[in-house]
């Protein structure tokens, strides 16, 4: 269904456009690229920055496993441009915690067996803490029974939907709510 | 995906100005644009990111409404203290949408504007009227489960996927449009739809490089407001059927209802004929069912979706059953 | 350390992104990139392809057709197994299926070769395709075999006499849809020519056969090719052979000389990895009033690709699972023009329980006999077909232990009579029986000198968790702490194996650790004991217990360190290995299999029909756990796409085009955390000496076998509504519902 008329300004739409200058703060340092502006973030952080940690599992939306905290706040990198995220703050699960430092939510994730195959991984945990701090922030999920309501009590039923977007195939999803579980009780202790 | 341009305006006007280019769109959360351009299903050859514009605000209106700005993300309407304790069926829809991802990404006018999640357009091997005019439509003799049953027509069965638009239609919103001669203009979110007709790619009323820039919402309506989502799985899937109502019930009779569905046609499905036969009367079962048969009386199965004929009822019964109890 | 709730040994490399899967390796330096174009129609022959336009888009490198694409090995049969087969791509202009490969684009970067990808022009002839199963159902032949061995046929007794002469009968028809494995990780192949070898960076559960079917692919010598795949994001069958994005791969770096990746986009995944068969299943039971079977028939039919037979067995695990005179099952086939069938998790028992498990529900329904109480009363003495005996059943344990733990006697004996609020209320119980298999495997154990162990094999891990129970065994097996075993695993120039795949993957490559520590322990003992040097000396190296580091004989002891400084400064090192069952005289005196009972809870939502599960508990009979932990989340797992299986999972094809109408993963629905309540596995203490030295048996599959049918008959308890076309979907409960009245 190609549509010849949909290329603007005369110029074949096979062309590649200039590559665009952006500079991502990704886990706290600034990296610049130079990338086409058809990359997503996603590609960008896996393919020119080998930040490979966070996942393709769909590149449509429909899985969660490229999930990283944008300005803190979870997204699906797959469904954004890189040219997008000029300035924009991204932490991906190597910057969240390491081998030497792991996060309390990657140790839960350990401890629980949050996990098989691993590939759902890094986007279950960059999921689950900024679900957290939605939870925080009190946001109404579709399990909080009066959205009215500014206070959220965080029961299973309310992690169970609010991280619905995170698909596992190994279907670990018992343990992984059992280990957010696990950090939201200990962050509020 | 094919190549594109990229730029990212200071303002309204120019990012109006940027789309009036040939092959121009704008992008915002892009959580649909995008997964459409990597299916070449949408191919813009210029993108002008409108995501950074100051329309992210939701401000109080002088007659008690509010405007919502069409770069707020979902996530953040949702759980707007206002949007919660005035509109709660607004929160209620838009947190029954998508994951919270996307809620964090997609806007408010972009969720107006996503495109539907029909098999086949989604397959550039199929024939889509709506993505290819012209070349039929493949599902109409195909699989059909959750296609149209109301407002349908032989060039497209497509729903409109929104659960937010379909709060927003019984909420009668008005959408503001930002024009390429910086002409502004309101549009009932009614009228804003188009049903299919011959020109399914055509879907709403927006001209060329028009832009939405905030959704007004006037002040609440008396009554309880709820939004019921019947779906297979229990999230991250779109509705089979939706139902938007809020009823005010006074004693045991029904003083004013408004009911809205989604999931059931090619735009959120305002229902003046079940609101006709509420209003004014009791608020009891043989009612309701009364309303959802008016509701559905020009309503047409394509064969997989004969069900939601009945599922649309029952879930209007429900719904409004709960919010008449409580209201 | 055998038994012990090890965390895993690689939980802290993926839980930090570390774990580095197919598509993530950067030592070859970078990449080119490959798309695969596939084929818009069904069936029918490709009349014009033009590429000139590719060819000249940006940065493309390469694009190849069945022009142009080197000539390849064919299938051949004759090799025992379809996974070690040559995979041949782009060889004829013939499309035998919706979106088969028709073109490979390579270009310097990935978004070039997508948008190059669109513009490969293919006209095509399109043919007449057989795209419906119910339409062709009756054309249906018998294979030779089932697959996995089994035969086609077997009938005991005398079904039609025994089936019409029972007091009560059951003859129903169930139909299951096509399902996709769906692992996370997209199928991906990343290949380094250097000089004439490949170094092939592969998703895939069997290293051997990866490479087996690469080099008769390509028609090169096997030891040109070195395979590389520590970390498999989820396999479930799809991964046990490769596919086009390997294949295509490893030709485009062959003729490019330069590393090139091709990862399958998820909508591919569901055209070119194989798929579950579609299933119609006839299952008779007859029985007396006191609930003792006296016929069984489980009558299967499936779909197959003409092309490549896989004949599912599905009817297979009915031959060993309720004592009955009379027994036939029949497995047939209608080939259609779709992707090839494959093994998706528990292949033959997930179709076949969901159909012979709700029936057994029926019968229970017609005698009036509790669900847990039928099946008990049908409990055989010895496999009810082969007449041999088990090796270890504890099927009636599970049903009771199960029974208790779950609260069954609250379970409500009339349908749709329980009501919570919206929800209709039910309860339901299947039980869960699967073939234990033996396959080959060898381990090397390398005692380095400095004390450490190293274990050795081409097995890989695909999330079951092979790393940590080989460090477990092996660190019994030579008396060392956890921290001083390393595992190396998915790599070809190691100890070969079958691989994971049929739940055969962790006692196989348990079995040959455990011998190939034996192995390395009597090394140890024979110069320990021969050498003067040593308190071992002279001892009776029968008496050695290795522990702590060190070995013991009666009150003598010394450390592993020192016996290696001494006589073995290189180290020592053995190989164990575990031998195919076919080879293995128990596989055929006994009758080896694991077993589980499910209990579930569901709501249907008494207005609109839809189906929440609120709680699900399995008890299973395993032999004996060699980590608790990764036992439980195995089983969990399979529950859970049992629940897909009941309530959701469906590839819907397009019977005018043959495609997969729902191919992504927001239309082809899988549970999702929401779905997902209260979900817990109790495994029974066990031992089966019959199936190895470990006393193991696998665990992979055996959660999703009866899983779906407890389900299923959940929701009949809770509607008095019995759906036999599966998935359950609400429209298929809603006019069973009662009329809305308040």
């Amino acid at each position: 269904m190609n549509d010849p008329d949909a290329g603007g300004a005369g110029r074949s739409w096979a062309e590649t456009a200039p590559l665009s200058a952006v500079a991502l703060r990704v886990n706290d340092e600034v990296r610049r690229l130079e990338v086409d502006p058809r990359t997503s973030l996603l590609d960008a952080l896996r393919e020119h920055l080998h930040l490979s940690g966070t996942k393709k599992g769909c590149d449509h939306g429909q899985c969660g496993a490229c999930t990283v905290l944008i300005n803190g706040r979870r997204v699906n990198s797959c469904l954004t441009l890189a040219v997008m995220h000029e300035d924009d703050e991204i932490v991906t699960i190597e910057g969240l915690g390491d081998l030497d430092s792991l996060h309390a939510m990657q140790r839960s994730f350990v401890e629980r067996d949050g996990f098989q195959c691993g590939y759902c991984t890094p986007g279950q945990i960059c999921s689950a803490v900024g679900m957290l701090a939605e939870v925080g922030a009190g946001w109404p999920s579709h399990a909080t029974a009066d959205v009215a309501s500014p206070r959220i009590a965080l029961t299973d039923e309310e992690i169970r939907e609010r991280m619905s977007g995170n698909i596992c195939r190994c279907a670990a999803y018992p343990n992984i709510v059992a280990a957010i579980r696990a950090v939201a009780k200990a962050g509020t202790q | 995906m094919r190549s594109f341009t990229y730029e990212r305006p200071a303002d309204a006007r120019a990012a109006v100005a940027a789309a009036s280019r040939s092959g121009a769109k704008f992008i915002s959360g892009g959580t649909n644009l995008l997964d459409l351009m990597k299916l070449d299903i949408e191919h813009p050859s210029h993108l002008v990111d409108i995501s950074r514009l100051a329309l992210r605000d939701i401000d109080e209106l002088p007659d008690g409404g509010l405007r919502i700005g069409a770069q707020a993300a979902n996530s953040d309407v949702a759980a707007d203290a206002r949007v919660r304790t005035r509109y709660p069926v607004l929160s209620q829809a838009l947190v029954s949408g998508a994951s919270g991802q996307l809620r964090n990404k997609a806007s408010t006018g972009g969720n107006l504007l996503q495109r539907t999640r029909c098999p086949y357009f989604y397959d550039t091997a199929a024939g889509c009227n709506k993505r290819d005019p012209g070349s039929g439509c493949s599902a109409i003799d195909g699989s059909n489960r959750i296609h149209a049953i109301l407002g349908a027509s032989d060039a497209c069965i497509a729903t409109h996927p929104s659960d937010m638009a379909v709060a927003m239609t019984v909420l009668d919103a008005q959408i503001e449009l930002l024009d390429a001669d910086e002409s502004v203009r309101r549009v009932a979110i009614t009228d804003f739809y188009r049903l299919p007709g011959d020109t399914p790619h055509l879907e709403t009323v927006l001209r060329p490089a028009e832009m939405i820039t905030s959704v007004v919402l006037p002040p609440p309506p008396p009554g309880r407001q709820l939004y019921r989502k019947v779906r297979d799985r229990a999230s991250y899937e779109f509705a089979l059927v939706s139902v938007a109502a809020v009823v005010s019930a006074d004693q045991a009779t029904i003083a004013q209802a408004r009911v809205a569905f989604g999931g059931v046609a090619h735009k959120p499905w305002r229902s003046v004929e079940a609101e006709a036969a509420l209003t004014g009367r009791p608020a009891t079962m043989a009612t309701y069912r009364a309303a959802a048969d008016a509701a559905m009386r020009d309503a047409v199965g394509q064969g997989h979706n004969d069900f939601k004929i009945e599922l649309a009822r029952r879930t209007l019964c429900r719904t409004l059953a709960q919010a008449a109890q409580s209201s | 350390m055998i038994g012990q709730p090890l965390d895993r040994i690689d939980g802290p490399l993926k839980v930090t992104g570390q774990a580095i899967y197919a598509y993530e390796h950067w030592e070859p330096g970078q990449p080119l990139y490959g798309v695969i174009v596939g084929a818009t129609v069904g069936k029918g022959r490709i009349t014009r392809i033009d590429t000139d336009s590719a060819e000249h888009a940006p940065g493309v490198r390469m694009v190849m057709t069945h022009r142009n694409a080197p000539e390849q090995g064919a299938r051949d049969e004759s090799v025992p197994m379809e996974y070690w087969r040559a995979q041949p791509v782009l060889t004829s202009p013939d499309i035998h299926y919706h979106g088969e490969p028709v073109a490979l684009v390579v270009a310097e970067t990935l978004e070039q070769a997508r948008a190059a990808a669109a513009l490969v022009h293919v006209e095509y002839a399109a043919g007449r395709g057989r795209f419906d199963f119910a339409a062709y159902e009756d054309e249906a032949y018998a294979p030779k075999e089932a697959n996995g061995g089994f035969p086609t046929d077997t009938e005991v007794g005398d079904f039609d006499t025994g089936f019409s002469t029972a007091d009560v009968r059951i003859d129903q028809r169930y139909t299951t849809p096509y399902e996709l494995s769906m692992p996370m990780e997209l199928h991906a192949c990343l290949v380094q020519p250097r000089g004439e070898d490949l170094i092939v960076y592969v998703s895939c559960q069997i290293v051997d056969a990866a490479l087996a079917s690469i080099a008769s692919t390509l028609r090169i010598d096997p030891a040109r090719i070195y395979i590389i795949t520590p970390f498999v994001g989820g396999g479930f069958g799809s991964k046990l052979g490769i596919h086009a994005e390997t294949i295509l791969a490893a030709i485009a770096a062959r003729a490019l000389r330069e590393p090139v990746k091709v990862a399958l986009t998820r909508q591919q995944i569901f055209q070119l990895v194989g798929m579950r068969p579609t299933s119609s299943q006839r299952v008779r039971l007859g029985a007396g009033r006191d609930g003792r079977l006296v016929a069984v028939a489980h009558d299967v039919t499936m779909a197959t690709n003409p092309d490549i037979e896989f004949a599912e067995q599905t009817a297979a695990t009915t031959r060993s699972l309720y004592a009955a005179p009379h027994r036939l099952t029949t497995h047939r086939l209608t080939p259609l023009d779709l992707p090839r069938g494959a093994d998706v998790r528990a292949p033959g028992e997930a179709p076949g329980l969901l159909a012979v498990e709700s029936a057994m529900d029926e019968l229970a329904d017609a005698l009036g006999i509790d669900p847990v109480e039928l099946r008990i009363r049908n409990e055989p003495a010895v496999d009810p077909e082969s007449g041999v005996p088990f090796s270890d059943r504890h099927l009636v344990e599970c049903l009771r232990e199960g029974a208790r733990r779950f609260g069954w006697e609250h379970r409500p004996t009339t349908p749709a009579s329980m009501r919570e609020g919206r929800w209709l209320v039910g309860y339901g119980m299947a039980a869960a029986i699967r073939k234990h298999f033996q396959g080959q495997a060898t381990v090397r154990v390398r005692l380095e000198a400095d004390g450490t162990a190293v274990v050795q094999t081409d097995m890989t891990d695909i999330g079951t968790g092979t790393y940590t129970i080989l460090t477990q065994v092996a660190a019994d097996g030579l008396g060392l702490p956890p921290e001083r075993v390393r595992i190396e695993l998915g790599r070809s120039e190691l100890p070969t194996s079958w691989g994971s795949g049929g739940s055969w993957g962790a006692a196989n490559s348990s079995t040959a650790t455990h011998r190939a520590c034996v192995a390395v322990r009597e090394k140890l003992l024979v110069t320990a004991c021969g050498d003067t040097g040593s308190p071992l000396h002279g001892l009776d190296p029968a008496e050695a217990v290795f522990a702590e580091g060190s070995v013991r004989i009666g009150g003598a002891d010394e450390a592993l360190s020192e016996i290696l400084a001494r006589n073995h400064p290189d180290g020592v090192q053995a190989e164990g290995e575990t031998r195919f069952m076919g080879d293995d005289p128990n596989y055929a005196a006994y009758s080896i299999h694991t077993y589980g009972a499910h209990f579930a809870e569901v709501g249907v939502d008494a207005d609109t029909a839809e189906i929440r599960l609120r709680r699900m508990l399995g008890v299973f009979s395993v032999g004996r756990v060699l980590n608790p932990k990764t036992t439980r989340s195995q089983l969990i797992g399979g529950m859970i796409w049992g629940v897909g299986a009941a309530l959701q999972e469906e590839a819907v094809v397009d019977l005018r085009s043959g495609a997969f109408v729902n191919r992504d993963l927001a239309q082809y629905l899988m549970p999702v955390h929401a779905d997902i309540p209260d979900v817990d596995a109790v495994v029974l203490d066990g031992y089966d000496d019959k199936a190895n030295v470990l006393g193991m048996k696998g665990v992979g599959e055996l959660g999703i076998c009866g899983a779906g049918p407890a389900i299923a008959n959940a929701v009949f308890n809770a509607t008095g509504v019995r759906v036999r076309d599966f998935p359950i979907t609400l429209e298929k409960v809603l006019p069973g519902l009662p009329l809305m009245d308040t």
